[in-house]
């Protein structure tokens, strides 16, 4: 339905005559999702608007009158006129063109209310629409306290659209507002006809001299204007000051990440072995069990016991996006990121890759720029992800020694240090070849607002928190299971024959690509066991340690670590230990992310690069330090 | 919105006058006004001119807002942190070469 030619009294016919379907536009940091969350509470949906990759957040809420009312969040926009995907859908929303999408009867225009300025271009925009719209001049509160004054009658007047003043953060004017947007509703017509196109610069200039004409005459500029954050920014936007501080502060996370989570992490860990324990002692034995326990029990646990570190990850960004600060830190990061060849805001979601690149891909949706976009996510996997730790302490363990260098540092901590500077390393080399190289030119302008600074609030932070959790567990949940299921039917088929000796990993699919890929790993050190156990290493980088268990055919069930470390030292030289943690620096052994990337860019071209890419830059670091290692003696 | 309004991206009186500066040369704690803004940076453009001019103009780098240099980054003192009327707003100074500024004093 495209309401936007016809008469000035058409209907916007809805479906339920008492269900209304509103949404919500405005500019980032308008505290628009605050308002979102309070007036839909947990009745939430968030899934994908179809055919692209932005997320769509629907929630539904009964107005004091009884009527259901579903509000849609739409993306965060300076103007209607769409620069990024996300956008483009607000606009197509507001328009009322949105594939698969009913037009909404009425629009909340959220703003900050200390921060009008720039919306009020946008709410001229809106005007011309011609759909119906509320302004919520939201964060009244600070506007109060900076005794900022607006005169409201005015303001509406001028824009043509009633006002209400809320304060999202503590349900203050949402009655109001519910009882406006109802009223725009019941009157069931487009204001005017859309009159809306592309601005060109001189309208864009003509809409910011009528907005400024509406503010001087509408606002009084506040009597106590908010200081803080000009001096908060005085240090920490501090040239040096300001990087040594986000340096502290990433470190605090990493601290977090790998400390917090380890008790929730070896709890679901242990929880999901006594399941599968449990299965097999009470199925009968048989493949089905099989199916059960090693398929579906042990996939949904290797996705899971990553759960706590992504929540807290997921924590810290939240508290740093809601305070203003991830603005900051993308300021700060922009040079450094950029000599790479990376956009400012690639750093968050190369942050995230550090605990698991799948919510890294996931949330590399913020960068506009398509080119800026595929390059964060082809070098994503090279950070060192919470997977790798398991393989590299295993390897670490059984092949460096426990000395301590320069009297001070443990030689182990440093062999893992330099795995996970290799990843970034590499990481900022391949982003720059990528840039120099493939996609020369093209850098996408760096401008973004610097919000004013606010206390995060916990509710807020929680419901957002457990937003992306539910995205992240959906998402990855139904990626990771049926590439589990399919690595089990790998390892699992054919059963080994009668009177079989050997591990019976051995005789399967998964055994015998390994021993017929052996060969070619010859050169880089891998014995054919290595060689196998990396092939359902492709479920899961950690799921190697398992399998290297298994065919090694040590601990059977509870596949001791300790026993399996002293094994592999008798088994591989130090050359071909070292080979293979410079292997899985770089090696695309996780199915999973290259799933996330092909549903990312919806195509198997980019997943297929980078699978290419990896294996490639995997060889030829496994072959020099091989090669380099054996010169040395170490063969 | 009348048409009497515009100011024609042409129109720049001020142009070569006293004080007039790329935005990209400013140094902390500059102030001014937004006397011109083009899309043309003098780098090498990423997206076409008009978009650039587009985007900064939404931005609210108009003619006439008053304008001052608050940080700078370390690395060859980009990017830099600008308060435009009263909004906050981080670019680069290659885009920031597209805004021409009269600065105060000096």
């Amino acid at each position: 339905m495209t309401p936007d030619s016809g008469a000035a009294a058409r209907p916007v016919v809805s479906p339920l005559a008492d269900t209304a379907r509103i949404a919500l536009v405005g500019n980032p940091n308008s505290g628009k999702t605050a308002l979102f969350n309070a007036l839909t509470g947990s009745r939430q949906k968030v899934a994908n608007y179809a055919g692209v990759t932005v997320e769509r957040k629907e929630g539904v809420l009964t107005a004091p009158s009884g009527r259901q009312i579903r509000v849609l969040d739409l993306p965060g926009t300076y103007s209607l006129r769409a620069r990024s995907p996300d956008e483009a859908v607000t606009r197509d929303a507001v328009l009322g063109k949105l594939a698969g999408e009913d037009a909404p009867q009425a629009l909340v225009c959220v703003a900050d209310a200390t921060n009008l300025r720039l919306v009020l271009r946008l709410a001229l925009e809106l005007k011309q629409v011609g759909r119906p719209f509320v302004l919520a001049l939201n964060m009244f509160d600070i506007a109060q306290r900076q005794g900022l004054r607006i005169d409201v009658e005015r303001l509406s007047t001028e824009i043509g659209a009633p006002i209400v003043t809320t304060v999202a953060t503590r349900k203050r004017g949402l009655p109001e507002l519910l009882d406006k947007v109802e009223a725009l509703v019941d009157r069931q017509t487009l204001t005017a006809d859309n009159a809306w196109h592309e601005p060109s610069p001189a309208e864009i200039r003509a809409a910011h001299a009528e907005a400024q004409r509406i503010f001087k005459a509408c606002v009084k500029p506040p009597e106590r204007p908010d200081t803080v954050t000009g001096k908060i920014d005085g240090v920490l936007l501090h040239p040096v000051a300001g990087l040594m501080i986000l340096l502290g502060l990433l470190f605090v996370m990493f601290q977090a990440v790998f400390t917090w989570a380890t008790p929730a992490m070896d709890g679901i860990d242990a929880g999901f072995a006594a399941l599968i324990e449990l299965t097999n002692a009470h199925l009968p034995k048989g493949l089905l069990t099989s199916f059960i326990a090693d398929g579906l029990i042990a996939g949904v646990g290797s996705v899971l016991v990553f759960l706590p570190q992504i929540l807290i990850l997921f924590f810290f960004i939240l508290l740093l996006e809601d305070s203003g600060y991830m603005a900051r830190a993308a300021f700060l990061m922009d040079r450094i990121m950029g000599g790479a060849g990376l956009h400012g805001r690639a750093f968050i979601p190369l942050l995230s890759s550090f605990a698991c690149a799948i919510p890294g891909i996931m949330s590399t949706r913020v960068i506009d720029n398509r080119q800026d976009r595929l390059t964060t996510i082809l070098v994503a996997p090279l950070m060192t992800c919470s997977a790798r730790i398991p393989v590299y302490t295993l390897i670490i363990g059984a092949f460096i020694p426990q000395q301590t260098v320069w009297g001070v540092l443990s030689l182990q901590g440093l062999v893992m240090f330099g795995l996970y500077a290799s990843g970034i390393v590499s990481a900022l080399l391949v982003s720059f070849v990528i840039r120099r190289i493939f996609w020369r030119g093209a850098v996408e302008p760096f401008m973004m607002e610097l919000p004013t600074y606010r206390w995060p609030e916990p509710r807020n932070v929680l419901m957002n928190l457990w937003t992306r959790a539910r995205i992240f567990m959906s998402r990855a949940g139904r990626i990771i299971l049926p590439l589990m299921v399919l690595v089990w039917v790998l390892s699992t088929f054919p059963y080994p024959p009668e009177g079989a000796t050997g591990p019976a990993i051995d005789y399967s699919i998964a055994g015998r690509i390994g021993q017929f890929l052996a060969p070619l790993m010859a050169p880089i050190g891998f014995n054919w066991q290595m060689t196998v156990a990396l092939i359902p290493g492709m479920a899961a980088r950690e799921v190697a340690v398992a399998v290297l268990g298994t065919v090694y055919a040590v601990g059977g069930e509870d596949g001791e670590t300790g026993a399996l470390s002293t094994l592999l030292k008798n088994q591989w030289s130090l050359a071909s230990a070292l080979s293979f943690l410079a292997w899985y620096v770089f090696a695309p052994q996780c199915l999973p992310t290259l799933g996330v990337v092909k549903r990312e860019t919806n195509s198997w071209v980019w997943p297929t690069i980078m699978f290419v890419y990896m294996v490639s830059l995997a060889y030829i670091a496994a072959f020099i330090t091989y090669h380099v290692a054996v010169a040395l003696g170490a063969g | 919105m009348s048409e009497a309004f515009v100011l024609s991206p042409e129109f720049n009186p001020a142009a070569t006058a006293p004080g007039v500066r790329s935005l990209a040369s400013a140094d902390r704690g500059e102030r001014g006004v937004i006397v011109k803004v083009t899309g043309h940076s003098g780098a090498a453009e990423a997206v076409i001119a008009e978009e650039l001019e587009r985007r900064l103009l939404e931005m609210g780098f108009v003619e006439g807002a008053s304008i001052e240099v608050l940080h700078e980054g370390l690395f060859g003192r980009d990017p830099i942190a600008v308060r435009v009327d009263d909004t906050r707003v981080a670019l680069r100074r290659r885009e920031a070469g597209a805004i021409s500024v009269k600065f105060d004093g000096r």
